[in-house]
């Protein structure tokens, strides 16, 4: 069995940011990651980031996980499991990683959990067809490896990820016949929206996907018209060309750790589903068991690099650990995700992280 | 198909190998997820559902969704979305769950 003192499951942005503020106050850290690099989902978005200089406004995705990693190489504090999946959790406090086709025991003083979240799913005649894909996995084939997912698409849900995808279709050759969203209007950033609207790719609000035509892969989409309860309306109904249905239509936190660790869940919608409670220093109701990321609930990266850094401060200075300021530290972090999350897009995220904050004046 | 041409990406690619899809040779590059190749090959089904024996294909492409469960070398239940290609692998569509494999 393997002893350390802060254990952080998932290499993203938050689980970089966790680890980076962690080494820094001295504390040693070991890194797992299912993936065969680190960055998370940084790798593949290509579009350049908003928010302030402290999360990389202005700059891309991609670049933002070289920078990262880069910050934490070869530390000597460090250690990184690559190629891991960390399948269990148990009372005893012992985490189990498939490493190598073995299964190896973990005991950490403090766990980190930042496994992100996964695309969801949406419900349509033949969605499992081959060429109905999520977004994100869109993004990794094209963006990551270079390859073409289709000829002619058709995108599912006019948020964010939606825009984006869209736009770096484009980019890669892909034509994009329509973006569909059932709500009545577009619900990503007005400049992705505009950006997109001017290459001249209709953005059809009140409208969703009804079936995927095709007997071995989609060779085509039937989308219709919605009514203000979402019910399609009769007769309205297109069948457009598509070999590529993409869907952008949300994300839910990977919690499977979290279950098992015993935190106390809740089903928050406007965080994508059932988050953990969790206080100012981002640690769940499980003492020493703590999270940041989407997998606290599904936001932005830059809101998961500064929930990282919370949690990762939190974890070291609970092991003894010091550093300069860390109460002002903590308290200018939480000033980042308040500025991030302000304005009308952050609503939603502001209403779910209020449900899910508990004992907010105790200061561990 | 690969993109060739990309406003803001350039591919670093590995080292061109060839491998074999229910008997076929195909081409890849070294490191690349067994689907990436499978896909610039134009295959799209990769395994066939348990009961109803549906298509099924790529979907979210970080090992999560058991979607693209193939057959590599003999062994069952590989996620190709994640899995690295190598030179000289025998990939195979999977039809039903799979055997286990017995170790000599």
């Amino acid at each position: 069995m393997r002893e350390v003192e802060i254990a952080i499951v998932g290499g993203g942005p938050a689980g970089l940011s966790a680890a980076g503020i962690a080494l820094q106050t001295g504390a040693t850290a070991l890194l797992i990651d299912d993936g065969q690099h680190l960055g998370g989902q940084l790798v593949k978005q290509t579009h350049k980031f908003f928010g302030s200089k402290e999360q990389y406004a202005s700059t891309r995705g991609i670049e933002i996980a070289r920078i990262l990693e880069k910050g934490l190489e070869g530390h000597p504090h460090l250690e990184v499991w690559l190629n891991s999946s960390a399948v269990g959790y148990y009372p005893d406090g012992v985490l189990t990683v498939l490493k190598d086709e073995r299964l190896v025991k973990v005991k950490p003083a403090r766990l980190i959990i930042a496994t992100g979240a996964a695309e969801k799913m949406l419900a349509f005649a033949n969605n499992d067809l081959p060429g109905v894909y999520g977004a994100g996995a869109v993004q990794t084939l094209m963006n990551l490896y270079g390859v073409l997912p289709g000829r002619r698409a058709l995108m599912v849900g006019a948020g964010n990820i939606g825009l984006i995808v869209s736009y770096q279709l484009l980019q890669a050759g892909v034509e994009v016949e329509a973006v569909v969203e059932a709500m009545p209007k577009v619900g990503g950033y007005w400049v992705h929206a505009a950006k997109l609207r001017r290459t001249g790719v209709p953005i059809l609000t009140s409208y969703t996907v009804l079936a995927a035509e095709g007997r071995e892969w989609v060779e085509g989409a039937i989308i219709c018209p919605v009514d203000e309860r979402f019910r399609p309306i009769k007769g309205k109904e297109q069948r457009i060309e598509v070999d590529l249905i993409c869907l952008a239509v949300g994300l839910s936190p990977l919690s499977e750790l979290l279950w098992q660790a015993g935190c106390k869940m809740k089903y928050i919608s406007q965080l994508g589903g059932f988050a953990p409670l969790r206080d100012g220093n981002m640690e769940t109701t499980v003492k020493g068991v703590y999270v940041a990321g989407d997998s606290a609930g599904v936001e932005e990266a830059s809101t998961a690099m500064v929930e990282g850094r919370i949690a990762g401060l939190a974890a070291a200075t609970s092991l003894g650990y010091r550093i300069a300021d860390a109460q002002r530290l903590k308290e200018g972090l939480w000033a980042e995700l308040e500025m991030l999350r302000r304005g009308p897009v952050g609503q939603k995220v502001r209403e779910g992280v209020k449900t899910a904050l508990i004992n907010q004046d105790s200061d561990s | 198909m690969r993109i060739v041409q990309h406003p803001i990406l350039t591919f670093a690619r590995g080292k061109k190998i060839s491998f074999t899809f229910d008997g076929r040779t195909l081409e890849g590059y070294e490191g690349e997820p067994i689907a990436a190749a499978l896909h610039d090959a134009g295959v799209k089904v990769l395994r066939r559902s348990i009961r109803l024996s549906r298509p099924r294909g790529f979907f979210c492409a970080v090992g999560k969704c058991s979607s693209c469960l193939m057959k590599v070398d003999g062994k069952p239940n590989v996620r190709v979305c994640i899995e690295p290609l190598r030179e000289g692998m025998r990939v195979e569509t999977q039809r039903g769950k799979g055997e286990l494999i017995e170790r000599g």
